[in-house]
């Protein structure tokens, strides 16, 4: 990973203004990220319609085809780009059984917080209503799944009351419909613009979490790049398994805040996917084409207690 | 814009401390024309210090409400505990190979009451601050917390939490240790409480590193303690790349108990003696007493399962959003 690289970094940061979950801090002159992996952010998605993309990891050109058939991940050196939420389901879920649900849901600007409102409508605008998380029903190789997706691109993945909602909700309809819960996170960590009332969402999120595992549902969180700080630190960390993209960001606290803290030199892959998994944080870092059969697989074994019970009901 | 509650609260020391000097002039006068004459200066002197501390404190704006907050003379945790329990007994280490003392915690009695007191625990001076490693909890100290919690929901012993501290330690040593899965654990684990639990916040409610202990029935705020999702100078460096603009984060961030009430994400404000906690000690830990109390007394008539669920809808009603 180049993120320690400073022109990485200054290259990265002024494009994640909009991104302001906790650990993202700058200062006049020096930069420094937490919650955010450089590289992928200054070309994310690919211009539609162009035929080639520079890997933003290893600025090799790739052909667009091979790009998406290899599910946005480079062909010569592996990186794994972000992915918009409905792709990622697409990719993931049995094609056409996702039904979305919550997309009522919008935030408000509760606390008139500068900029708030300008900024929910930029991202709007660019990625759709659906805040950072998409979240509904679907099902993997047939079996049923409650589901939640991050999507970086709204607003740095940040958690604010809408994000919670939805958590909370994909955590409830898991354990009213006694069917595993998958959440995809990717995530700067909590929304500062809605202050206290993000701070508790990280409450709320895990007290679902908590009532999903005392329903007998498996809960399986996926870390993909970036999962930080308020989301690291509640619903995310006590999933029943946790599956990570390799060499996602994942984190508590920003570089920033750990060099503030007196922390000197830290190791090289410090706060990487593989990082938390040496450490025994995690239970596997799972390439993205792999990931729809171990879910599955997962989904099929640890899901078939809650199964007998639903069947049970009907 | 004072950046510490020392610089802030310099012209009332100041005032304080000619006071004291004139008050040593009017114990050595032997004229008692005189003396007298002192006497009445210092009333009248001291009545403009009250004074004084009324408008200073009737107006604290939310940086000021940060300084205090973070004030060195402010009580902690064992300030309260020695103050408001009695048998406190502290119980130490996670029985994982590390023990932390940012968090404090071990059963006492309140009124003769068994309880079990979880709390955060600054420093006064250089060597306690490095000890308690400023406030900021590594895993560990969650760990030790999610113990005592056991400990508590297996001996009935309702928890109360005591939060003040800027911030989770962010440390390379907490991160491969966890610090993340050790605040959200943390957490979990007082969702499955049946006992009664009540959190006050006694001075930095820091995001993550307070949310990890105050998952509680009931959350109090004092009076001039701060909860926030971000402290408000990391803010301002990430909004408008100037951490010297903490004052208008502080201000942004709505981080006040008053406003946190406002919002519905606190039960109740605590007073605090006038000028705050630090000026009377004493009376400050009589009110936080009469509060944990109150809220220990409204819990005490509802169900294991009642309290649960009572906890889970709290939390689950927060959040603001439009429903279209």
């Amino acid at each position: 990973m180049k993120r320690r690289n400073s022109s990485a970094l200054f290259l990265h940061v002024r494009q994640v203004d909009s991104c302001p979950g906790s650990p993202i801090t700058r200062q006049s002159s020096t930069i420094s990220i937490a919650g955010v992996s450089s590289e992928t952010l200054s070309n994310k998605t690919p211009t539609p319609g162009s035929a080639f993309l520079q890997c933003a990891a290893c600025k090799k050109i790739i052909f667009s085809v091979d790009f998406e058939q290899n599910l946005r991940v480079c062909p010569y050196c592996g990186h794994h780009h972000r992915l918009p939420s409905r792709l990622r389901i697409e990719l993931t879920f049995d094609e056409g059984s996702f039904q979305e649900m919550d997309q009522e849901l919008r935030s408000v600007d509760t606390l008139e917080f500068p900029e708030y409102t300008e900024k929910l409508t930029t991202a709007v605008e660019k990625n759709g209503p659906n805040d950072s998380v998409l979240s509904g029903l679907a099902t993997i190789d047939g079996l049923g799944v409650s589901l939640a997706v991050a999507d970086f691109s709204f607003m740095g993945g940040s958690m604010g009351s809408v994000a919670g909602e939805k958590i909370t909700r994909t955590l409830e309809r898991a354990a009213d419909q006694k069917v595993p819960a998958v959440i995809f996170c990717a995530s700067g960590g909590a929304r500062m613009q809605e202050g206290l009332l993000s701070l508790m969402q990280m409450a709320k999120t895990t007290a679902a979490a908590q009532r999903a595992s005392q329903a007998g549902v498996p809960y399986i969180a996926v870390f993909t790049d970036p999962t930080m700080a308020g989301v690291l630190a509640s619903y995310a960390s006590i999933a029943d398994v946790i599956l990570a993209e390799p060499k996602a960001l994942v984190g508590f606290a920003g570089l920033r805040v750990s060099k503030q803290a007196g922390v000197g030199k830290v190791p090289d892959d410090f706060q990487t996917a593989e990082f938390v998994h040496k450490h025994g944080m995690i239970d596997r870092i799972v390439p993205r084409k792999e990931m729809r059969t171990t879910l599955s697989t997962l989904v099929r074994i640890l899901g078939s207690g809650a199964r007998a019970e639903q069947q049970a009901l009907l | 814009m004072a950046k510490t509650h020392k610089e802030w609260e310099r012209p009332l020391v100041e005032l304080e401390e000619n006071i004291a000097k004139l008050k040593e002039v009017a114990r050595r006068e032997t004229d008692p024309a005189k003396q007298e004459r002192h006497e009445r200066d210092i009333a009248k002197f001291e009545e403009g210090r009250d004074r004084y501390i009324d408008l200073m404190y009737a107006n604290l704006g939310p940086w000021e409400k940060v300084l205090v907050a973070r004030a060195e003379r402010r009580p902690y945790t064992l300030d309260y505990v020695q103050s408001i329990f009695t048998n406190f007994v502290e119980l130490e280490g996670d029985r994982r190979g590390f023990a932390d003392h940012a968090i404090v915690g071990g059963p006492a009695l309140l009124e003769g009451r068994p309880v079990m007191v979880v709390g955060h625990q600054k420093g006064r001076n250089i060597q306690e601050r490095q000890f308690r490693n400023f406030g900021m909890a590594k895993p560990e100290g969650y760990r030790k917390a999610i113990r005592l919690f056991d400990m508590a929901q297996r001996f009935q012993l309702p928890v109360i939490s005591f939060v003040d501290t800027p911030a989770a330690d962010p440390g390379v040593e907490s991160e491969s240790r966890g610090i993340s899965e050790a605040i959200a654990a943390a957490m979990f684990k007082m969702f499955e409480l049946t006992v009664p639990t009540v959190a006050i916040v006694i001075g930095e409610g820091g995001s993550g590193g307070a949310i990890g202990i105050a998952a509680s029935s009931r959350v109090l705020m004092q009076e001039h303690s701060i909860y926030s999702v971000i402290p408000p100078e990391g803010c301002a460096a990430i909004l408008w790349r100037a951490p010297e603009r903490g004052p208008d984060a502080a201000k942004a961030l709505r981080l006040t108990a008053q406003s946190a009430q406002e919002f519905g994400l606190i039960d109740e404000i605590v007073s605090e003696p006038r000028g705050g906690a630090h000026r009377d000690p004493v009376e400050a830990a009589a009110l936080v007493k009469s509060a944990l109390l109150t809220n220990l007394e409204s819990l005490a008539g509802l169900s294991g399962d009642e309290m649960r669920t009572q906890r889970y809808q709290k939390f689950r009603s927060m959040g603001t959003f439009e429903s279209l």
